[in-house]
């Protein structure tokens, strides 16, 4: 890519912060010369710094001979990858069909209102992320929540706010 | 003596407590001065049971559940090591009605192994089928699948020895084995269940698919929703190269496979095979034109073979027994067994893997023991997403992929996802539209745009139903012309099924899109 052409664009003016340019660099050296790297290394860095910073891309564009809109358009083409920092925990809530059948469609209204958010935001005190997801293959214990890794099956409102009580607790 | 227990360590399992029965049957153990083995195995796929406990009993296998594990001082009080009465003692697994009469031949070893031990994979029927591939020529495996009417249980159902033999007759030095493990239909949960509870199976029938069409890679393509399915096929195939079943020299026979795990990003679309390759590729998941088929130019532009978990899961067995053996099972030319998935609004919760041809009926009442909040079952999704809604007047439609095809419905990958009447089928067929609005991959204009104008028409609908309907004609036959564009110019299923649970809704449940009766 152009570089004074990329110097005009605000989002690239500013050079990469030392974590980003650390991530980028170890999921470089871990995945470049394997086949198809851009997902693995994508979500190497996801796993490191919580999200995909707008400034890792020029860097990745580089190091995988890439143009800095080919990575965009992976990043933004995927729904489990975040360009801005989540809370402290992350709250997948499974919307479909199954869950639906047991009363996800309740405790999605639960969830928003209680957490005071709607899908792809960050509850006030910057514990909570809730993201909507679709199927987390526990159908037969439905609805479904994927917490922290962690997933939590048959939850109704009430089981949804202990939940977040352990949650806030720990945040 | 050292007692066996067996807690499962399935996703669902652990979604409902298991780990904390686990913990609290070690610390009751040790505390009482019992020396217990804890195994963490599959899940039997009995979910209302879950936390299950097995507990290897002078009587033999002996099931409680479902054990929280506040229950799990009680049940040692009462004698459970020996495989004493207690509330929740369930007897032998093998003899509840819901697994007595199942067909497990793809999950023989599902719930009843350790998943992750070599020596339990083998102990357990384990490599029968790698060993006599290994003594065959690669065109007699070809054959075998074939003979054996194993059809791709993704969805699609294409024979799947025809599209080895399309693999094995493309000619290259690169070729590719590729296991669609992007299980992304809602109420679909064998495929995980599988790579948790029996992953070694997942890799012997890739190892056997390398071998007879002449590939040495191999990739599978994981959602990124599934964490405990992730952490098990990364520790197995750890194993699988420890063990010399994968590597330079699969079982000693000279020929190299090599396997890894890479996962997704929460794209439904990447369950679609040229999606899945182009994601693999390193790619936005866009969906390509085929042909060229995958087989031909498939992986980095190579002859591919791209299938899902449970048929390569299935070919162990189709050449451990034979081809004769597996289509002896089954009807018309859906042949062998097919995992069923009960879920959501069921009592019985579960997998049932059962040759083709019992009725939905009978899984739904019979296995499944009708609705779980006791109210009626009004409506039925069968397979996924895209997969029609059934009213009851169509629930003696047998298990068989023509059978479902004849009546605008399809099998898929076997989800069966129960509602009560409850469900509102305007709001599922708006949320069908707002799921491929969602999902699309924005190739094809139709796809793209075309589901989020379903979801305006259907809103409109919807607020029609207040206000006497005057509009309702209008905006149903919009819909429908709608619908025939997505189906009829759209490049994937996913674009040209997502009218299917649209139109089964408007065509079943037409009340559901008229307006309210005033009393």
């Amino acid at each position: 890519m152009n570089s004074t052409r990329a110097q005009t664009n605000p989002e690239s003016s500013a050079l990469p912060t030392p974590q980003t340019q650390r991530a980028v660099a170890a999921a470089l050296v871990a995945w470049k010369d394997a086949p198809g790297a851009l997902l693995p290394i994508l979500h190497a860095l996801q796993d490191a710094i919580g999200h995909i910073p707008p400034d890792a891309l020029p860097l990745i564009a580089h190091g995988l001979n890439l143009s800095r809109a080919e990575v965009h358009g992976v990043v933004s083409f995927y729904h489990y990858f975040r360009t801005r920092p989540a809370g402290k925990h992350i709250v997948y809530l499974c919307r479909a069909e199954a869950c639906q059948s047991m009363g996800a469609r309740a405790l999605e209204a639960h969830a928003k209102r209680s957490l005071g958010v709607d899908f792809h935001e960050t509850s006030a005190d910057g514990a909570v992320t809730l993201e909507p997801v679709y199927c987390l293959g526990n159908c037969a214990c439905a609805p479904s929540l994927l917490v922290d890794g962690q997933l939590h099956g048959r939850v109704d409102a009430a089981a949804f706010d202990a939940l977040i009580q352990t949650l806030g607790v720990h945040a | 003596m050292s007692t066996d227990v067996y807690v499962s360590r399935d996703a669902s399992a652990l979604a409902v407590g298991a780990e904390a029965t686990a913990r609290a049957i070690a610390t009751e153990a040790e505390n009482r001065g019992i020396d217990m083995r804890i195994i963490r195995n599959g899940s039997r796929g009995m979910f209302w049971l879950e936390p299950l406990v097995e507990i290897v009993a002078p009587a033999g296998r002996i099931a409680y559940g479902p054990v929280r594990a506040s229950d799990v001082p009680g049940l040692f009080d009462a004698g459970f090591v020996d495989g004493n009465a207690h509330a929740l003692r369930l007897g032998a697994i093998e003899q509840n009605a819901f697994f007595s009469k199942q067909e497990r031949l793809t999950f023989a070893r599902v719930g009843v192994t350790d998943p992750l031990s070599t020596q339990d994979y083998e102990a357990h029927g384990g490599l029968r089928g790698m060993r006599r591939a290994l003594g065959m020529g690669s065109a007699d495996i070809v054959r075998e699948v074939t003979e054996s009417g194993l059809r791709g249980r993704g969805g699609a159902a294409f024979p799947a020895g025809i599209k080895w033999q399309t693999v094995q007759d493309t000619k290259s030095t690169q070729k590719y084995i590729v296991c669609n493990a992007d299980e992304g239909d809602s109420g679909t949960f064998s495929d995980r269940m599988l790579m948790e509870g029996d992953p070694f199976v997942l890799i012997e029938g890739m190892t056997i698919a390398a071998l007879a069409v002449g590939a040495d890679r191999g990739y599978i393509y994981l959602r990124c929703e599934y964490p405990h399915a992730h952490a098990a096929l990364k520790q197995a195939i750890a194993s699988a190269y420890a063990a010399g079943w994968l590597g330079a020299d699969v079982h000693g026979s000279g020929k190299r496979f090599d396997l890894e795990v890479r996962l997704g990003a929460g794209a439904y679309i990447c369950g679609e095979e040229t999606s899945l390759l182009e994601s693999l590729e390193g790619r936005r998941g866009q969906i390509r034109f085929k042909p060229p088929l995958p087989a031909i130019k498939g992986l980095f532009g190579q002859p591919t073979v791209v299938n899902n978990v449970i048929t390569f899961a299935s070919v162990p067995i189709v050449l451990d027994k034979g081809a004769a053996f597996y289509r002896d099972f089954g009807l018309g030319r859906s042949r062998g067994t097919l995992p069923l998935q009960l879920a959501g609004n069921l009592k019985y919760c579960g997998l049932v893997e059962k040759a083709f041809g019992l009725t939905l009926r009978e899984l739904l009442y019979d296995y499944g023991g009708g609705s779980a909040t006791g109210r009626p079952i009004r409506a039925v999704q069968v397979g996924g997403p895209l997969g029609a809604y059934l009213p009851e007047s169509q629930f003696d439609t047998p298990i068989d992929y023509e059978a479902f095809a004849a009546i605008g419905a399809m099998l898929g990958h076997g989800g069966i996802v129960a509602f009560d009447d409850s469900v509102d089928m305007a709001e599922q067929a708006r949320f069908a539209m707002e799921f491929c609005a969602v999902e699309s991959c924005g190739k094809c204009t139709p796809c793209r745009i075309g589901s989020t104008r379903g979801v305006e028409v259907i809103d409109r609908i919807i607020a029609d139903k207040s206000r006497a309907g005057i509009d309702r004609g209008k905006n149903l036959a919009l819909l429908s012309d709608l619908c025939d564009t997505l189906r009829h110019g759209s490049l994937c299923a996913l674009g040209g099924l997502a009218p299917d649970p649209v139109r089964s809704a408007v065509q079943y449940f037409p009340e559901d899109f008229a307006p309210r009766t005033i009393a």
